[in-house]
């Protein structure tokens, strides 16, 4: 998040790029009301700083025109957003009915024998953090996961260091 | 990618753009796209209306309320603009449609979603899909600018007077929000907790207009509707139940997939025919028929029509149409430990029986599968789930209730092996029941 006299808007201070902060700027015009902008624009933020820090509700609740505490109020009804930093790929296992039945928790359980960390462990290195999630929207390619925003489907739990290699490896990048 | 399947007795109407690159505009439009949209644009919103009722649609979320009638209520007069509201913030446990829509045929949502728009006389739709679904969302925002770039959106669509606009929206996580009015609350960027109706939807919406919220995948039909004619979609179906659906195959079955099946098509041969039968030759314990909130069905209750009427008179719900299979070595159990943790875990707390009600189930559901049950706890559990249901603003109290009277009516006996400090007998899991 460089913070540099060029990154900065002649109007606005922005912590964001200049590329995000000109998707924020264009949010803001495309809602009949700007205040519709708020959730994609704290999903959008998230993506980019990697969680929703005292600054980020700062900007944000600046953008919108609305009290920090709003920001705060909204943003903690929303499963995906969070306030404190999660590793660089966010492993999301989902472990629900369609999944817990073709072997989900043994999915679940394999990351975290790999990754060394549970529930919303992140590794050491910054590089995973893990999560188990409730559906995804895959049941019937189940057992499937999320990393970031990538799905993996029908999975084993065979597969899972090959997953976790390709992006320790980073043949995949950060959303 | 999401592997798609094929059945004999499947009838492609929704799904028969899929798999072809119908993404891309070109390919959609050459495939017979947006014919419906201009067809409608000449008709007027009357003889949509009377197309869409004619056709029997009923809606896809789960509620199963007629796509047409719904349309029909909407005032034609208002000072505050109407909206379309597309909800793609599919999170039923048990449900995947919408993903293989968005992912195929994202035009089709478009269409659907312009159509709607020219019934009810509403000059801006949107179309909101849940956060997890980033990559779907980025294909349907393409799909919009290619829209725009063609002329079918903006000030004047398909080079007429009318004005149509669609925004894309993104949620964050959340089950609740997949409610009508919790949909609205979170699409004017607050906290999605339901509203209490009165006022319906339809009278005062999103920034207090006037407001239509299908699901996606009725949307996504509208345009088939109109292209092949009300009487003639309706046909497909069973009575009362115009057309088909996309049914989410999950569980213990051999070929899981969303098939897209007549309205009325038998479970019991949805199951052993079309999806193999049971995982590795085992037998059959149960079958979930419309998405986790659904009451469960016993084997020998599974040779019924699925359309809402008949799973209705069975006693569940045709709900989502995800279908989910439990073979003979699943602890029920457990799985309503499962269920009601999501619940638990979703509920926004708004209305007190639905946020006691879950939390109280999913402790007592813990204990009990974890060997320390007591008889007493059997009957407290439907007692819990009895008094939560119809006592909230929105159904998501009901969805978490229903499931678990259906559980403990229906395998009272499997609850009481758990009894007596006996480890479940399919014992697996019970160290991570805490969720």
């Amino acid at each position: 998040m460089g913070r540099g006299v060029d990154a900065m808007n002649e109007e606005r201070m922005t912590i964001f790029s200049p590329k995000l902060a000109a998707r924020l700027d264009a949010l803001t015009q495309k809602y009949p009301l700007k205040r519709s902008a708020l959730v994609p624009m704290l999903l959008y933020a998230q993506d980019e700083v990697g969680y929703l820090s005292d600054a980020v509700i700062i900007e944000v609740a600046e953008r919108i025109g609305i009290t920090e505490l709003d920001v705060r109020n909204v943003a903690t009804y929303y499963s995906m957003l969070r306030f404190k930093p999660a590793g660089r790929f966010n492993v999301q296992v989902c472990t629900n009915i369609s999944c817990m039945l073709r072997g989900g928790y043994e999915i679940y359980e394999r990351f975290q024998e790999e990754l060394g960390v549970g529930h919303k462990g992140v590794t050491a290195d910054g590089v995973f953090s893990l999560e188990e999630v409730e559906c995804i929207g895959a049941c019937c390619w189940a057992p499937a996961i999320q990393v970031n925003y990538d799905f993996h489907d029908e999975l084993t739990p065979e597969r899972v260091p090959e997953i976790l290699a390709s992006y320790r490896g980073g043949e995949r990048t950060h959303a | 990618m999401p592997r798609l399947v094929s059945h004999p007795d499947e009838v492609k109407i929704v799904t028969r753009r899929f798999g072809k690159g119908a993404a891309k505009i070109d390919k959609y439009i050459e495939l017979g796209g947006y014919a419906a949209a201009k067809k409608c644009l000449e008709q007027g919103p009357e003889w949509i209306i009377n197309e869409m009722k004619a056709s029997g649609l009923r809606g896809r979320g789960g509620a199963g309320f007629p796509t047409g009638m719904k349309w029909s209520f909407v005032p034609k007069q208002s000072a505050k603009p109407k909206y379309v509201l597309v909800n793609g913030d599919e999170s039923e446990p048990g449900t995947c449609k919408d993903h293989l829509i968005f992912l195929h045929d994202p035009h089709a949502v478009i269409e659907g979603t312009i159509i709607a728009g020219l019934a009810i006389g509403a000059k801006m739709g949107f179309i909101y899909l849940r956060g997890e679904y980033r990559y779907l969302l980025e294909i349907m925002e393409r799909a919009v600018a290619d829209a725009y770039a063609k002329g079918f959106l903006g000030k004047n669509i398909f080079g007429s007077e009318t004005e149509f606009q669609v925004i894309t929206q993104t949620g964050a996580g959340a089950y609740e929000v997949g409610e009508e009015s919790a949909l609205m609350e979170s699409l004017e960027g607050k906290r999605g907790v339901p509203r209490i109706k009165p006022p319906f939807p339809a009278v005062v919406g999103l920034y207090g207009g006037p407001t239509v919220i299908n699901n996606a995948e009725t949307i996504a039909t509208v345009p088939h509707v109109i292209a092949m004619g009300g009487a003639a979609f309706a046909e497909v179906g069973s009575p009362r139940n115009g057309g088909t659906r996309l049914f989410g195959i999950s569980g213990h079955v051999e070929r899981p997939g969303v098939y897209e099946l007549p309205m009325g098509y038998n479970l019991k041969k949805m199951i052993y025919d079309v999806a193999g039968g049971i995982r590795g030759g085992r037998g059959l314990k149960a079958v979930v028929p419309g998405g986790s909130s659904t009451p469960v069905l016993l084997p020998d209750e599974i040779d019924i029509g699925m359309d809402f009427d008949q799973v209705g008179k069975a006693g569940s719900m045709l709900g989502s149409g995800g279908v989910v299979v439990i073979d003979d070595q699943t602890c029920i159990v457990e799985f309503a430990l499962r269920t009601i943790s999501f619940y638990q875990h979703e509920s926004c707390g708004w209305c007190i029986p639905c946020r006691e009600g879950t939390d109280w189930l999913k402790k007592s559901l813990t204990r009990f599968h974890a060997g320390f049950g007591e008889t007493k706890d059997i009957d407290n559990i439907q007692y819990l789930a009895e008094n939560m249901m119809g006592r909230t603003f929105c159904p998501l109290g009901d969805a978490a209730a229903m499931p678990i009277l259906g559980f403990v009516k229906k395998f009272r006996k499997e609850f009481e092996e758990h009894l007596g400090g006996k480890a479940c007998p399919f014992a697996k899991h019970v160290d991570l029941a805490v969720v």
